[in-house]
């Protein structure tokens, strides 16, 4: 491992100040991530600033009946969230469906958003990739694309040596749940405050993979507001993997119904971002969420994917997948109605 | 870099100097004298490092010891208070819920830290309601324990032991449901 300083600042505006003026430096949250990319050498950094104990631990109630969650709650303390469990299962249900019960209590609200991916060529130092090294071309177009993305790409077997290509997958659960919730990201930035909403936060690759959130350097998530949900409102998560427990997703689906004639929809394990299927969403506004209606949106939202070659026969299994988990979700949904 | 930190560990004191890169596994092991606490995969996929940190199980491999400076730790050698065996220790014999042994103390503190959040109240995946209080179901059990990897393969002995700890009697030995 490469080493680095470390520095454990007093509050949130000199951790801000300490990484905005150093390009060599990254923040510390919980570490299940960071600590596992400095032994594989994806992350070397000259200074780690540790914010674990920087921002607040508790969740609140906001008064328009949401919840603010702090940046160092817990992924196991926000799942176990009375508020969470009643009002947002969607949340605790993805949560739990992510990584195992020593993770979950070491990973933070603010940190598990910005995991990066897990695709495998991404992790070893010894082949291209343009996330890692920019420019330096994808290993994973025509590779093992089991774990890879099928919307938001630049097309099937894009160019490997073009800098652009990315065909990576974001692999957070919460943040698939957090997407759908509309949740919004306080940010902390030399520059002040800002709210990103939560569906804008993760960006597709385009001309800089290298990129997974629109974060500038230096800007640190302090909170995430979960606004209310009216009380009729249902809402669930629902991951598929290749074994029964501590996998990431193949594809997973949040789904939100909140009672208004509307669905929220995100998808997961399908693109380089938690991905909004806004294009179904728009299919089924007002329509009754019959199986008939929710397949034929999907299928409208799938339109666009592209699933990728593989040495490992590809992923174009995720497209029926997807498809047949969000009617699946949709249904049970109905059925608690 | 080297950073001066304070632990106690298994209820002692220790005061030591780390390099800012030493995980918390390394600290305990090579710098504090205490193997319980195994390197198997050191990448959190495997379990083996598993140690109570500030009261809650968590993976020592990847927790970098100088971002716990203060921190009261339990290792799995740390559980048995005055030469009695922890009910979990006890029920993992019981049961013959090891082979090789070598996961065994992960295993341990996993169970501890999990029987724990049972108590608290905490659900798993495996929790058919969210609003519920979970069980000690095989599902709810096998399900806390995923992270915990064996490759002797003890798990349907693990489970009754977890079960039988955590007061649920178990369902035999070598049954697995």
């Amino acid at each position: 491992m490469k080493p680095f300083s470390y520095a454990r600042p007093a509050d949130v505006a000199e951790a801000v100040r300490t990484v905005a003026t150093e390009p060599g430096a990254v923040f510390l949250g919980g570490g299940t991530n960071l600590v596992d990319h400095l032994k594989l050498g994806v992350a070397r950094p000259e200074l780690v600033v540790d914010v674990r104990r920087l921002t607040s631990r508790a969740v609140v109630d906001l008064e328009d009946g949401g919840l603010r969650i702090g940046a160092a709650v817990t992924n196991a303390e926000l799942a176990a969230d009375r508020r969470v469990r009643e009002r947002y299962p969607v949340l605790a249900q993805a949560l739990l469906s992510g990584a195992t019960g020593q993770l979950r209590n070491m990973a933070t609200t603010g940190g598990n958003p910005l995991q990066r991916t897990r695709c495998v060529y991404f992790q070893d130092v010894t082949t291209a990739c343009n996330k890692r090294e920019p420019g330096s071309g994808c290993t994973a177009v025509g590779g093992s694309t089991r774990n890879h993305a099928i919307l938001g790409t630049p097309g099937v077997l894009p160019d490997p040596t073009a800098a652009e290509t990315c065909i990576a997958t974001h692999p957070s659960d919460m943040a698939v749940a957090l997407a759908a919730l509309d949740a919004l990201v306080h940010v902390q930035g030399p520059a002040g405050e800002r709210l990103v909403p939560f569906p804008e936060l993760h960006r597709l690759p385009d001309d800089d993979p290298s990129r997974d959130t629109v974060l500038e350097h230096g800007e640190l998530i302090t909170a995430i507001d979960l606004p209310p949900l009216a009380a009729g409102a249902r809402s669930a998560y629902r991951k598929v993997r290749d074994r029964a427990s501590y996998a990431f997703a193949l594809v997973s689906v949040a789904a939100v119904v909140p009672g208004d004639g509307e669905i929220r929809l995100a998808l997961g394990g399908v693109a380089h971002k938690p991905w909004r299927a806004r294009r179904a969403e728009e299919i089924l506004r007002g329509a009754p969420l019959t199986e008939h209606a929710v397949r034929g949106a999907m299928e409208a939202e799938l339109t666009a994917a592209q699933p990728q070659p593989g040495v490992d026969g590809g992923n174009g299994f995720k497209i029926p997948l997807v498809q047949r988990t969000v009617v699946a979700t949709v249904r049970d949904l109905a059925l608690e109605a | 870099m080297d950073a001066e930190i304070s632990l106690t560990v298994d209820g002692v004191p220790r005061r030591l100097t780390v390099d800012t890169r030493t995980t918390l596994l390394d600290a305990l092991r090579e710098r504090l004298g205490n193997p319980s606490p195994k390197k198997g995969c050191d990448h959190g996929q495997c379990g083996a490092c598993t140690v109570l940190l500030d009261g809650d199980r968590a993976l020592s491999c990847l927790a970098l010891a100088v971002a716990h400076d203060g921190a009261e730790i339990t290792t799995a050698d740390g559980l048995a208070a005055g030469g009695e065996l922890h009910p979990v220790q006890q029920a993992f014999i019981d049961r013959d819920a090891f082979q090789c042994g070598y996961c065994t103390p992960g295993q341990i503190c996993s169970a501890v830290g999990l029987l724990d959040e049972v108590r608290r109240g905490w659900p798993s995946s495996a929790t058919p309601d969210l609003g519920a209080a979970p069980d000690l179901s095989h599902a709810e059990v096998a399900e806390r324990m995923s992270g915990n990897l064996c490759r002797c393969a003890a798990y349907v002995n693990i489970v009754p032991a977890v079960q039988q700890a955590g007061g649920a009697g178990g369902s035999g030995r070598g049954t697995g449901r």
